[in-house]
């Protein structure tokens, strides 16, 4: 199976990782070469086998819905690349 | 002092032999005088370890010490670790101060154990060598040509080389078995949901594990005993009576039936590690076990199947790395896309984008049903493999990986070829068993290590198995000359 420009582009876009035009060919080919890893997968006949998602197939737990987490936004937004004022600062978006 | 068994170590600080802080030092020094060469840390905590230490000494006077209180400890860098950087060796983490402890940290923390510091690993355990970290790769102990193997390769080298008598690991697809056998160290991945995984950075949630490596599987046991558990953090850890893994160590293995799958033999084994791996398997025999024949047919199956699933929840997982939060920011952004898109490029290794890209795709519109939805079929029918073989063996034994420790470069170029290593490890991750690296002998010069696999909750047997077998052989003694 082999990707193009167009479906790295796409895969770029989905993903939000930049690919620079000059490795556009480098990236389509080893992602190429995994795809044909999957492809192995074809021969197998998985007729009537559900799909496993969990190891012991156990469900997910739920707790009461009470709020656990303690405010602690001031040691969390000093880690932050930009913060002020309890919030996270990010390019302007909106003129 | 560094070559005492976790036991005796032990005994020692409870008779007031040696304390903590003269435990401690000795590693520190060690790590002073080796790691430089070795390149196992990324942070060593020399004033952290010295402090805890001071605390467990307290704790001996008190008389309120543990069995593991004093120990020092070294953590895989994908543990958050509250006011240490916890940098998952990738430049995304590189300023990144873990502000709250892993669930794992919290409870050897409240056993009393000093933390030494963080171990190198592949970036974002996704890798099989240790080679694809930002700070660069770790050296085999044995031979510093050679991988440690990955993703838990730091962690596996600090135990071989006595920079750290254990060290937590995480196994999502062999990375705590396979730097163990590369390595000639025992480690052990629990059954899925036994060790909380609140805390840990998260690569594939569905498979990631954590477990112990030390040098024996006694020290396994004790070590498990205080990182396993219920914790209602992490909404996939089991609700299970506390288990005493050492409970089962000296039993006999008379009788025990250990299964050797006919699949687990074939091509791509290197010669020397089957001699290796049947003779271990032997030396069970002679021990009072039965050996019999079971099949595993989908084997060849899991590889295809792990590297569509990993992927896919790895590419969600590390969706939280947008420059914005917390971590890596590219500098002078132009917009929000610009943001997030130049701080992933920048932040992450080539392996990281290479598995979130291919994850995303085999999550995209289209091609939902032909990989993801068959791989977790495929998913289903490995696992149905094991517990078919399990109806009439206890345990399944066979080989790790298919070679010893490769050479630093060897597989870099060529990931099919890495992915392919972990063709023995990768379908325990798939069902979700628990699994046991120890060493067994030494091909070319470099360790290798015997695979002894386990229904659901058989830790306690496993390392009764692994403990019974280091009775009878020494391969978990031997050190690196280098670093006696």
């Amino acid at each position: 199976m082999s990707l193009g420009k167009t479906e790295v582009e796409y895969i770029s876009r989905l993903t939000q990782i930049e690919v620079r035009e000059e490795n556009v060919d480098g990236v389509a080919a080893k992602l190429s070469n995994i795809l044909d890893l999957f492809t192995q997968m074809e021969a197998a006949d998985t007729q009537g086998v559900e799909p496993m998602a969990h190891p012991l197939d156990a469900v997910q737990r739920l707790r009461a819905d009470v709020v656990t987490e303690v405010d602690q936004h001031k040691k969390l937004q000093a880690i932050a690349p930009s913060a002020a004022e309890e919030h996270y600062l990010v390019p302007q978006v909106i003129e | 002092m560094h070559n005492l068994t976790i036991k005796q170590m032990s005994e020692k600080l409870h008779a007031g032999e040696i304390t903590s802080v003269e435990l401690t030092q000795h590693y520190l020094d060690r790590i002073d005088q080796f790691d430089a060469e070795l390149n196992a840390y990324v942070t060593v905590t020399p004033e952290l370890a010295i402090s805890m230490a001071e605390e467990a000494d307290q704790r001996f006077a008190a008389g309120s010490a543990e069995l593991l209180t004093g120990i020092p400890v070294a953590h895989k860098d994908i543990f958050c670790t509250d006011g240490v950087k916890t940098s998952c060796s990738s430049k995304m983490l590189d300023n990144f101060i873990a502000p709250y402890d892993a669930h794992v940290v919290t409870q050897l923390k409240r056993v009393g154990m000093p933390i030494l510091g963080k171990t190198n690993m592949d970036e974002f355990a996704m890798g099989s060598s240790s080679e694809s970290s930002y700070y660069g790769p770790t050296k085999n102990p044995w031979d510093h040509k050679a991988v440690p193997g990955g993703s838990s390769g730091g962690a596996a080298a600090v135990v071989a080389a006595g920079l750290a008598p254990m060290a937590t690991g995480t196994d999502t697809g062999g990375s705590i078995r396979q730097p163990a056998s590369f390595c000639g160290i025992t480690g052990i991945k629990p059954t899925y949901g036994s060790v909380s995984r609140f805390g840990i950075i998260a690569y594939a949630s569905s498979f990631d594990q954590a477990g112990p490596m030390t040098r024996s599987a006694e020290d396994s046991a004790w070590m498990l005993n205080a990182m396993a558990g219920f914790d209602e953090r992490d909404s996939t850890s089991l609700e299970r009576e506390k288990i005493d893994y050492t409970a089962e160590l000296d039993q006999s293995l008379k009788g025990l039936k250990v299964g050797v799958p006919a699949e687990y033999f074939g091509e791509g084994l290197d010669a020397d590690v089957e001699k290796i791996v049947r003779d271990a398997i032997a030396e069970v025999e002679k021990l009072g076990a039965e050996i019999v024949e079971v099949h595993l047919p989908n084997k060849d199956l899991a590889v295809p199947s792990y590297y569509v699933l990993a992927p896919a929840e790895a590419s969600t997982n590390l969706s939280r790395f947008d420059g914005v939060r917390f971590g890596y920011r590219c500098d002078q952004p132009k917009d929000l896309e610009d943001l997030y898109k130049r701080s992933r490029s920048e932040g992450f290794g080539e392996e990281v984008k290479r598995r979130i890209m291919v994850g995303a795709y085999a999550l995209s519109a289209g091609y939902y049903d032909a990989f993801y939805l068959k791989a977790q079929k495929l998913r289903r029918m490995v696992r149905d493999d094991f517990t078919n073989a399990f109806e009439s063996c206890d345990v399944i034994m066979g080989p790790v990986a298919p070679t010893p420790a490769f050479n630093i470069g060897e597989k870099s170029g060529d990931q099919i070829s890495m992915y392919l290593s972990d063709l023995y490890t990768i379908p325990v991750n798939l069902a979700g068993l628990p699994g046991l690296s120890v060493p067994a002998g030494f091909a070319q010069d470099r360790p290798v290590g015997l695979h002894i696999v386990g229904p659901y909750f058989s830790e306690a047997k496993l390392l009764n198995i692994g403990h019974q077998f280091q009775q009878v052989t020494d391969w978990h003694k031997q050190v690196p000359a280098q670093y006696q």
